[in-house]
C-alpha cells in the first residue's frame, strides 16, 4: 500500500531575492497594470447598452480587486479571489447557464447570494 | 526529466501534441470524463466515449510511449438532468474492470444546483462501492470556492470514502488550503486566463509547500495549453527550486496517488 502522504512536508520558500524578483517579472506586471487601466478607459469610451441600470458586477468587482492591490496587506491574490467568490452556501434550485462570468453578480449591488438566483 | 501530466483531455487534441508531450518527457497521462462542449443527445454518446477513453487513446498514446489511463463519469456540466445521468452512471461499472480505468472523474460541481449535487452524490457512492479514487472537478471562477466547500461537505457526509483516495483538482490560491488541511489530495490547472498559471502556481508550491499538491494542464478543446506542466516547471527551475521539490510536484505526487488504484502505470525511471 503506498502511503497517501509523502514523507517531506518541507515548503520550498522563494530562493530569490526580492531584487531578482522586480528584475525578472517587472516589465511583464507593468504591462498588466497598463491593460487593465486601457480596459477602464476602453469602458469609459463605450455607449453604455441602455438608460439607467447601476455599474456592471463584474466592474464594481474589478475596481473593488484593484483597491486591494494597494492596501498594503499580505495575501492579495488570495483575498481578491474571495472576493470575487459567491458568498452563498446552499445549492441553488437549478442551474441558469454553463459558464461562469468571473465575478458574483451581487458584488457591491445589494442583490442576494447565489442562493435565490 | 520525466514528468506526468494527470489531468488532460486527449479525446480533445492532436497526435502532435502526444508527440509534443513526449518530446518534452511525459511519460504517463489521466484523462478523466468530461463535458465534450455540447451536450449528448443520448446515453449511447457516452458509451461510445469511454469506449474511446478505454481503447482508443490508450493506442494513441502508446505511440508516443505515454501511458494512458482513465476515469469515468458523466460531467456536473450534463448532470441537471438527474434521470439522464443515471442512466450513463449505469453504463460506468461494465468499463471499470478495463485495465486503464482509475477510478471515477471527474466528478463535482459547476452551478452548484440541487441536481448536480445529487448526482455527484450518486457517483461517490459508487466510487465508495467499489473502493475507487476520485478525482474532483471544482467550479468555475466565482463559483468555485462554495462548490469546492459543498464537494467537500458531500464526500464527508458520504462516510466511507477516504479524503486521502480523493484528490480535489482546479484549486486556487483561495481553496488549496482548506483542501489540504481536510486531508484531500488537491490539483492546479495551468491555463492561461482562468484557474492557475505556472506562476502562480510556483507561488502556491512557495506559500503552502508540495505534499498533496500536483500540477495539470487539462488541455482540452478550449484555451489550455498540453504544455503546461513542462512550462512551470521550467518556472520553478528558473526560481532556483531544487530539482527533487520540481520532481515531487510532477512526477511522485502523481505516482504516489494514482499508484493506491492498483492500475497506474508508469514505465520510466525520472532521469535528468
Ligand atoms: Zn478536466
Amino acid at each position: 500500500m503506498v502511503p497517501s502522504t509523502p514523507s517531506s512536508s518541507a515548503t520550498p520558500s522563494l530562493p530569490l531575492s526580492r531584487e531578482s524578483v522586480v528584475d525578472r517579472y517587472f516589465l511583464e506586471h507593468r504591462a498588466k497594470v497598463l491593460d487593465v487601466a486601457a480596459f477602464l478607459d476602453r469602458v469609459d469610451r463605450a455607449r453604455p447598452a441602455s438608460a439607467g441600470g447601476g455599474e456592471d458586477a463584474r466592474l464594481r468587482s474589478l475596481r473593488a480587486a484593484v483597491a486591494i492591490l494597494v492596501d498594503g496587506q499580505a495575501e492579495r491574490a488570495r483575498r481578491i479571489l474571495e472576493l470575487l467568490s459567491d458568498p452563498s452556501t446552499e445549492p441553488i434550485a437549478k442551474a441558469p447557464m454553463k459558464g461562469a462570468r468571473g465575478a458574483w453578480e451581487g458584488f457591491g449591488g445589494g442583490a442576494s447570494p447565489g442562493g435565490g438566483r | 526529466m520525466s514528468y506526468i501530466d494527470p489531468h488532460v483531455h486527449m479525446v480533445s487534441r492532436t497526435t502532435d501534441d502526444y508527440e509534443r508531450m513526449a518530446l518534452a518527457g511525459c511519460v504517463a497521462i489521466t484523462e478523466p470524463a468530461f463535458w465534450a462542449g455540447f451536450d449528448r443527445s443520448s446515453p449511447q454518446g457516452f458509451f461510445d466515449y469511454f469506449r474511446c477513453l478505454t481503447e482508443t487513446e490508450p493506442r494513441r498514446a502508446a505511440q508516443y510511449g505515454i501511458a494512458h489511463h482513465s476515469w469515468l463519469c458523466i460531467n456536473p456540466k450534463e448532470a441537471e438532468d438527474p434521470v439522464f445521468a443515471r442512466e450513463v452512471i449505469a453504463l460506468i461499472p461494465q468499463f471499470l474492470d478495463r485495465p486503464n480505468v482509475l477510478g471515477i472523474g471527474e466528478i463535482g460541481l459547476n452551478k452548484n444546483s440541487r441536481h448536480e449535487l445529487e448526482i455527484l452524490e450518486a457517483h461517490l457512492q459508487l466510487a465508495a462501492d467499489r473502493n475507487l479514487l476520485v478525482l474532483v472537478h471544482t467550479p468555475h471562477l466565482e463559483d468555485k470556492r462554495k462548490g469546492t466547500r459543498l464537494i467537500m461537505g458531500a464526500i464527508r457526509n458520504q462516510g466511507r470514502l477516504d479524503p486521502g483516495r480523493v484528490l480535489v483538482d482546479h484549486v486556487e490560491e483561495h481553496t488549496v488550503r482548506e483542501v489540504l488541511d481536510a486531508g484531500f489530495w488537491a490539483g492546479m490547472t495551468l491555463y492561461p486566463d482562468t484557474k492557475c498559471t505556472p506562476q502562480r502556481a510556483a507561488d502556491v508550491f512557495e506559500m503552502h509547500g508540495t505534499d498533496r499538491l500536483w500540477i495539470n494542464s487539462a488541455g482540452d478543446w478550449g484555451a489550455s495549453d498540453p504544455l503546461a506542466v513542462p512550462k512551470c516547471r521550467e518556472e520553478m527551475r528558473r526560481r532556483g527550486h531544487l530539482e527533487e521539490v520540481i520532481r515531487k510536484v510532477s512526477f511522485d505526487n502523481p505516482r504516489t496517488f494514482l499508484s493506491q488504484s492498483g492500475r497506474f502505470r508508469v514505465e520510466v525511471a525520472p532521469t535528468r
